[in-house]
């Protein structure tokens, strides 16, 4: 009978899933990072077990009637059609086994849902198409930033080769120390996003309006890299969650050297730009937030994503352009970059916008964004 | 299936009852726009399941063909979602629940000894409403903004985002959910009014009895997705607020909502899967049913179930602890009945007449998969992992087990295990045998290794991945178009049985035992059962 090498094949792939043995395989789980992680890890080889033992017991009977209880062996069939006892057990035995399955389950999910008392808290805001993150508590208070892909468009497309993390890199990476509970709160700017770590068992919608929260404590030190997991849109396969756990005096160290860059980084708002500077930065800004909508040519794809070269709104009025950058607009795919971008970056990209592509509409200096601030 | 319109009307059955113009007053084309025949309709839902079937396969073979290789080759981010969303959309709605529409149009009245269905004319309506929904359907791409990218579960407020294709959408999903309203209360009315004398409901085959309670499924559950499209509707339109934070709305109201009605609709898709594996089973075994009538309690069962574990595709929404542990306690009680079938059908094959001809092969086929499908649906109703493996290739792998080797795989031993009986003509066993054993090794080579690309972190819905994910995703793309090619098989079996298959027997299948076996000539007749048969 073919089939039951098929059946004995899928128990066998089904079993090897199932053994620590296959994580260098990329066919099993992460290797776990938290407790967190362990347990579930834990609790799906003991269900796993439990599946295949019953797979095989029935199927096992299948197969033997269908070898043993053939027409073409001439065996004649039997009328029986039911039998209260059997009929009984099989269906109390299978309830009694999910009790048993259960139980400790029950106790891995309030064990999840339990984010009292964290020593450091993070909001993760999700935006189309990156990451913002919060030090809201704890060390590192008033960290901030946005991490977003840093795999070039050239990899993506073909045009260079891919590198070994390609699509898993981004420019700025959540850092956490190691044996701390960490709270994250999820939520987010524009659709639902998802966030996930999956070496941690840390997964948590990200929904616009809401906040919601998700704990880890990592047990060791290393990167640890995922993906948004809710379609959000064009880029949602382009926006990687990277997380880098260090010891708490790593960790010490770059709360210190993240504020001391931040301090000295901020640009002056009252500075007059000339209108070279201020393009060449906004060219990378404009690579960094717009190019994956609006394009590297400025033609966007529309009608979602409209094009920017010859287009009323930056070639117009200069409130209007800032309004949209600031402000986006409700509903699309254009969102508000006020709270993400600085004055001075925002004046940068809106320069390169309508000095690029043909367009010819003249610069905008920071402190006139942070005029129509609201 | 044409080849029934060919022949209808000529059997004896039709002379016994001479004089009336069975054929209705057109031919032609105008012949199936007016029919209210229920074997020509239900051949009419058959057709129309295949042609979505072939089109939702093509759009599945442009993702795989994109998915070959990391990176961006073929189709542009936008684009692969918008085919993402349309193939599960087309599948579910224009392929496999036709498709057991067709088989409930021409089998429950043959079943039960009724002459036809309860409302034709409705029925005719019910069938001609679908065209125009798939048209919208397909006309979405063409519009400006194309098809919606949101996924088949058109989660708010990505939704809100889309296209003018979103409204095309979702006036489609509005004409589908009346459709099969509409069907839906048909198939209650003709069963439980138009039994033969005798034909008690303890005595309908049990396709009859997951049919009557598949349609009060419907009926409970379309109503509600119609609401939540409606109201995505509004809020993109008319300024409401239902799914908007910043109104008073919430995002997660939209997924409670449509997973009020998404899970009842697996069991919609399931139930007469069901039905047709529990009349292949004992007729290839030649010995009744197992446990018939705790069949029927098992059914209801899930049915009644189905309604109370929504929330399970929504864990990681952020519940409280109470609700995820309601809805896993809840969802893991489904394995109870649904362990109850498949024991059953085991019981069945235990101590038969085996023989194994396609129909049975499928059903086998279905039976195995299926319960693989129904073990990792174990594995992801348990929170913990769930939220691990939630929207992750790992779900993919689970609800194409559940569609395609649950569903598909009974369609097409429905399809083999009637086709004899309704055009009077037999397919070709060999080719049948290949068809089975190719789709069978093809459907797992796409479908298996999935399981271990969610399990390593594989987000769904992304049109390129990271590296590590490459040698599985290739598998699996060669899979889909190996299982692709098989399909071309049943096809031609298809169309030279139609057009020069052998006659078949009155009784084809030996153990074959429902009144539309024993009481009818093969072809069954234009019209059947016009004077009530009497069941003993």
């Amino acid at each position: 009978m073919k089939g039951s090498k098929v059946v004995l094949a899928l128990a066998g792939f089904a079993g090897l899933a199932a053994s620590g043995a296959a994580h260098a395989l990329e066919w099993y789980f992460q290797t776990p990072g938290s407790t967190l992680a362990r347990d579930i890890d834990h609790l799906h080889q003991y269900v796993m077990w439990l599946i295949i033992v019953i797979f095989v017991a029935v199927f096992g009977a299948m197969f033997w009637a269908c070898y043993a209880h053939r027409k073409s062996r001439g065996h004649a069939a039997e009328q029986f059609h039911e039998n209260t006892t059997v009929e009984i057990l099989w269906t109390v035995i299978p309830a009694i086994i999910l009790v048993v399955i259960a139980w400790p389950v029950t106790k891995v999910v309030i064990a999840q849902k339990d984010t009292s008392a964290p020593d450091i808290t993070i909001k993760v805001t999700g935006y189309q198409w990156k990451w913002g993150y919060d030090y809201i508590k704890g060390e590192g208070e008033g960290i901030s930033f946005v991490s977003m892909l840093s795999t070039p468009r050239e990899q993506i497309e073909g045009k260079a080769p891919k590198g070994e993390h390609y699509l898993l890199e981004v420019d700025n990476e959540l850092v956490v120390p190691i044996g701390k509970k960490i709270r994250v709160i999820t939520t987010a700017a524009d659709v639902i996003h998802s966030w996930w770590v999956p070496a941690f068992g840390a997964k948590q919608d990200a929904i616009p309006g809401f906040l919601r929260d998700l704990w880890f404590r990592p047990e060791v030190t290393g990167t640890f890299r995922s993906q948004c997991v809710e379609l959000c849109g064009k880029e949602h396969g382009f926006m990687p969650i990277v997380v880098r756990v260090v010891s708490e005096q790593d960790y010490a160290k770059w709360v210190g050297d993240f504020k001391k860059a931040a301090a000295s980084a901020a640009d002056d708002p009252n500075k007059k730009w000339d209108a070279k500077e201020l393009a060449a930065r906004g060219e990378k800004v404009y690579a960094a937030n717009c190019v994956a909508c609006h394009q590297a040519n400025g033609r966007g794809n529309p009608p979602a994503f409209p094009p920017l070269a010859g287009s009323k709104i930056v070639t117009g009025a200069k409130a209007g352009h800032i309004d949209m950058v600031l402000n986006g607009k409700p509903n699309t795919a254009m969102q508000p970059f006020g709270k993400q971008l600085s004055d001075t970056d925002i004046a940068a990209v809106i320069t390169h916008e309508r000095s690029s592509w043909g367009n010819n509409a003249g610069m905008v200096q920071p402190a006139e964004v942070k005029a129509r601030r609201k | 299936m044409s080849a029934v319109a060919d022949t209808h009307g000529h059997g004896p059955a039709h002379d016994d009852h001479g004089g009336h113009g069975h054929h209705g007053p057109y031919g032609g084309f105008m012949r199936w726009v007016t029919t209210t025949n229920h074997k020509d309709i239900g051949t009419m839902y058959l057709w129309f399941a295949g042609s979505m079937f072939f089109i939702g396969g093509m759009m599945a073979l442009a993702i795989r063909l994109e998915l070959f290789h990391p990176g961006l080759q073929f189709l542009n981010p936008d684009f692969y979602n918008e085919l993402v969303t349309s193939h599960g959309l087309i599948m579910i709605f224009g392929a496999i629940m036709p498709a057991f529409v067709g088989f409930a149009n021409w089998q429950i009245p043959m079943m039960i000894g009724a002459p036809d269905m309860a409302f034709a004319r409705l029925n005719n309506w019910s069938f001609w409403l679908l065209p125009f929904a798939a048209t919208l359907l397909i006309l979405a791409y063409f519009m400006p903004g194309g098809a919606p990218g949101a996924g088949w579960t058109l989660y708010a407020p990505l939704t809100v985002q889309q296209g003018i294709g979103m409204d095309f959408t979702i006036f489609a999903v509005h004409i589908l959910g009346m459709s099969s309203i509409l069907g839906s209360i048909n198939i209650i009315t003709t069963i439980l009014n138009m039994r033969a004398p005798g034909m008690t409901l303890m005595r309908m085959p049990l396709f009859v009895w997951t049919w009557l309670i598949t349609a009060y499924l419907l009926v409970a559950a379309m109503p509600v997705l119609a609401g939540a499209v409606t109201m995505t509707l509004t809020d993109r339109h008319f300024g409401t607020t239902f799914f908007n934070a910043a109104g008073g709305g919430d995002p997660v109201l939209y997924q409670h909502i449509f997973w009020f009605f998404g899970h009842p609709e697996v069991y919609i898709i399931a139930l007469p899967a069901f039905g047709v594996i529990s009349q292949v089973i004992p007729a290839f075994s030649r010995k009744p049913l197992f446990g018939y009538a705790s069949m029927v309690y098992a059914t209801s069962a899930i049915a009644i179930l189905s309604f109370i574990v929504w929330a399970h595709h929504m864990y990681t929404v952020g519940m409280p602890v109470t609700g995820q542990l309601f809805f896993m306690y809840a969802t893991t009680l489904i394995a109870v009945p649904t362990g109850v079938k498949v024991f059953n059908w085991v019981a069945t094959m235990w101590k038969g007449s085996l023989s194994f001809e396609t129909p049975m092969l499928f059903a086998i086929g279905f039976l195995i998969l299926f319960t693989l499908g129904g073990f990792t649906g174990l594995v992801l109703s348990l929170v913990p992992i769930d939220i691990q493996l939630h929207d992750t290739y790992y779900v993919v792998a689970h609800f194409h087990y559940v569609m395609v080797a649950g569903a598909m795989f009974s369609a097409f031993a429905g399809i083999y295990f009637w086709l004899p009986k309704w055009t009077g003509r037999m397919y070709n066993e060999t080719l049948g045998q290949w068809h089975f054993w190719l789709t069978l090794v093809f459907f797992n080579m796409i479908f298996f290794v999935q399981h271990f690309l969610g399990m390593a972190g594989m987000p769904r819905r992304i049109p390129d991945y990271p590296l590590m994910f490459e040698t599985w995703n290739q598998v699996s793309s060669i899979g889909a178009f190996g299982f692709a090619l098989a399909q071309f098989i049943f096809l031609y079996n298809l169309f030279t049985t139609l057009s020069r298959g052998q006659p078949a027997a009155q009784k084809q299948w030996e153990g074959a035992d429902s009144i539309d076996w024993t009481h009818l000539p093969t072809p069954a007749p234009y019209h059947t059962f016009e004077t009530p048969p009497v069941i003993k």
